[in-house]
Order: structure tokens, then sequence, then C-alpha cells
């Protein structure tokens, strides 16, 4: 566009400031997109991503391309990773990587042909002998390019507007052809995500009733699935309900937490509380027992006597449970 | 600072990139990794217009953007696509076409 500026002096160096951002946020940039790759959940790779993207914005907006600078923070990291995460709680969120190789060398060949495609790449560059940038010389401190503004060109008095009135010039001129066909794909997009995600329903959905009629034909789970920490010291949907064996119950934690292997097994802990419950069980027995014919109340159940010498004897982990249970054995005791 | 850092460092990011995709199994990641690559030539873009003082790198990374804009959104739609046929987002089980 501007062959015909003579007043670009030839610099190689750009500022200061702009040679401390660089260093500073180029190192961020890269870890990011290491953190990308090697990062285990798929959402943490999406947030390394954002720090990256935003590391490229500052670096647009450093080398006076404001207007992308803006969008790729507004239309990259704000829509397109936000779309990202989306699909990831969509369908990612429990999917694991698997590390089984299916072609065998495989990750040694990537590794190795990612390292020489990269020295292949420096190497280019540095062998390309750029010795000089015109268009550091022709910008102010503000970074505002400075053309002269009384030139017959049109593109060139548009820049000198500012970067959204040459970009604006450019786009509406020279790439306007480029620009409709960008309108087209826009909408093919559009209308293939519309296609691609949409499910035509072949068969009615099942109501309740014919689900609930499905299960007792099938004779499988005909009652509910057991709801997670169904005993009195826990109740937090992570914690698994235990089956009489003192074994965990898979079906008690939701698909999700099961997926992402967050289920707490307390089932150890029960089974030493018991054990310390029958121990200690055995010598108070034999004065709490005689007590109870002549209490106020003959409420308490033995259960719950249970509960109150495990809650005395385990001295932790203060439940709403464990609370009531106590308070209805002592209103037993004289 | 020689302007030409920038150069570098796109490089870089583009080959973590394409290692990336190599790399990764997860569907998802792997076109994670595509867009770093994309972002990666757009830094380019925006340095070459900048050493030759002119707008068009500039324009390039814009339609850049466009394209890539429209690539998640069909791309993410077909993952979801096979998401719903095989409950996976791995690359390892859309094999159908496998020879």
């Amino acid at each position: 566009m501007s062959p015909g500026i003579d007043f670009a002096a030839e610099v190689t160096k750009t500022s200061t400031g702009e040679a401390l951002q660089f260093w500073v946020l180029a190192a961020v940039a890269l870890i990011g997109a290491l953190a990308t790759v090697f990062m285990k959940k798929a959402v943490h790779s999406a947030l390394a991503l954002v720090t990256t993207m935003m590391c490229l914005a500052i670096f647009y907006l450093a080398q006076g391309a404001v207007f992308l600078g803006i969008v790729q923070i507004v239309v990259y990291t704000g829509a397109i990773m936000m779309l990202f995460l989306f699909v990831l709680m969509l369908v990612g969120v429990s999917s694991v990587d698997s590390l089984k190789e299916t072609l065998k060398g495989q990750r040694i060949a990537a590794v190795g042909l990612g390292l020489g495609f990269g020295i292949l790449l420096v190497a280019g560059i540095a062998n390309a002998s750029i010795t000089h940038f015109t268009a550091l010389a022709t910008k102010t401190p503000g970074g505002r390019p400075v053309y002269p503004a009384e030139t017959n060109d049109e593109a060139l008095r548009a820049a000198s507007q500012g970067n959204v009135q040459g970009l604006a010039h450019q786009i509406f001129t020279k790439y306007i052809w480029a620009f409709e066909m960008t309108s087209a794909l826009l909408i093919t997009a559009a209308v293939g995500a519309m296609v691609l995600a949409h499910r035509e329903r072949l068969v009615p959905r099942k109501t309740q009733r014919e689900l609930s009629e499905e299960r007792v034909r099938e004779n499988k789970q005909v009652a509910p699935l057991p709801t997670p920490g169904v005993y009195a010291r826990h109740n937090a949907v992570d914690v698994a309900a235990l089956l009489p064996d003192g074994s965990v119950s898979q079906l008690s934690i939701n698909g999700t937490l099961r997926a992402r292997g967050q289920i707490r097994d307390v089932s150890a802990e029960a089974v030493h509380s018991v054990a310390e419950l029958e121990s200690a069980g055995a010598d108070a027995d034999d004065e709490a027992w005689p007590d109870e014919s002549d209490g106020p109340s003959s409420a308490p159940v033995p259960t719950a006597r249970q509960e109150h010498d495990d809650a005395d004897s385990s001295s932790g982990g203060g439940s709403g449970n464990e609370v009531a249970a106590g308070a209805g054995s002592k209103e037993g005791r004289p | 600072m020689n302007p030409v850092n920038y150069l570098y460092l796109s490089a870089l990011l583009f080959t973590i990139g394409a290692a990336g995709v190599l790399l990764r199994r997860n569907a998802i990641v792997v076109f994670m990794c595509v867009e770093l690559m994309l972002n990666a030539c757009n830094l380019a873009f925006v340095t070459f217009g900048r050493m030759h003082d002119n707008l068009d790198g500039q324009i390039i990374a814009f339609f850049t953007m466009v394209v890539a804009a429209c690539e998640v959104v069909v791309g993410l739609s077909i993952i979801i696509a096979i998401f719903r046929s095989r409950r996976s987002a791995s690359v390892d089980d859309a094999s159908l076409m496998k020879w």
C-alpha cells in the first residue's frame, strides 16, 4: 500500500517497553500453549488456550493492530473458547484421553516430527535476512500511523485516520469479494451446524409410566436407584451408599462424578467405626441396657443408641443426623 | 528487541499446536490445538503486515478469524454428532471408515 513513502527510515529495534512486554508475555504464551497440549483435563487445556490467546491479543495491540486485538479478545476468547467450554461440558468432561497407542510408535514419531518442523521453521525465519521493519519508523509513540494526509492515495488517507478506518477501506474496496465470500461461508456454517447438531426424534419420547412399566417387565432395578450417603454420618452426594457387606454401591453416585473418579469412599472408615462400636458396646451394654426398662420413654431403639455410642467414641464429623440420634438416645437415659 | 522475534514466537506456537494435534486423542483438545495453530498464523500475518507497512496482513488475519469461527462451529457440531452416536469424543473411536 505504501511504496511511495520515502521517509520511512529503516529501523531494526522496537521500543524498550515493547521488548519488555514481548519477553514477559511470550513466555506466558508459550507456557499456555504447552499446557494446552499437555494438560490432562480438557477444561484445563481450554483455560490454558485462553491465556495464550489473551497474550496474542496484547501482541496485536502492541503492533498497532488495534481492531484485531479487540476482535481477538471478544470473538476468540469471548465467543469461540466459551463455545468450546460449552461443548466440553456437554460431551467431554468425563472423557479422559486414552493412553493406549493405536499406532505403534506414533507418540515418538509425533514428537520427532514436531521438533523437526519447529527447527525447520525457526531456521527458515533466521535465514530470511529480515533486517529492518519499515513500519516502525512511521509510527508515533502512540502507535498511530502517520501518513501524509495530502496524498492522493485514498487508502493511505483512510489509514491515516486510524486502524479501523484503514481496515474498513481495504475490506470494502480491495477485498470486497473475499468479504462477500465470507458472508456465504458464515451462512453455510450456521446451516451446517444446525443440520449436524439437530437430532430428528424417530420415536416419541417415553413417558414416566412407560419407563416404569418397562423396568418392571425387564425386572432389572425395579426400585429406584440407591441415594448417595444414606447412612448417618455422611450425606454428601459424592459419598457412595454402602452395601450390607460394607462395599461401595456405584449406582448411588451420579454418572458424571463416577466418570471423573470423584467418589469419596468412606467404607473403610465405616467398617472401622463399626468395629470400634462393637468393642465399645461390649462393656457399655452392661450398664446401658438395664436403664432402658425404667426410662421415661421407650422411644430410642438400639440403632439410635448405637449411633450415640458411635458419636461418643469417634468425636468428629458432627452431622445433623448424629446429633438427632444422640439426642434421641439421651432421652432414653435417666 | 528485533521484531523478528514475533515470527519466532509464532513458529513455536504453530509447532506446539501441530504436535498437539498429533499427540492428543480427545477430539476437542485436537480442535483446540488447531485453533492454536491458526492463532500463530495470525500473529505471523500481523507481524508481516507491520514489517511491510501495510494493512493487508491484518486483513488476512481478520479473514482467518472468520474462517476459524466457521470451522469451530461446524467442527464442534460434528463432534457432538459423533458423540451422540458413539458416546465418545476420542478420535480413536471414530474408525468406521478405516481401511
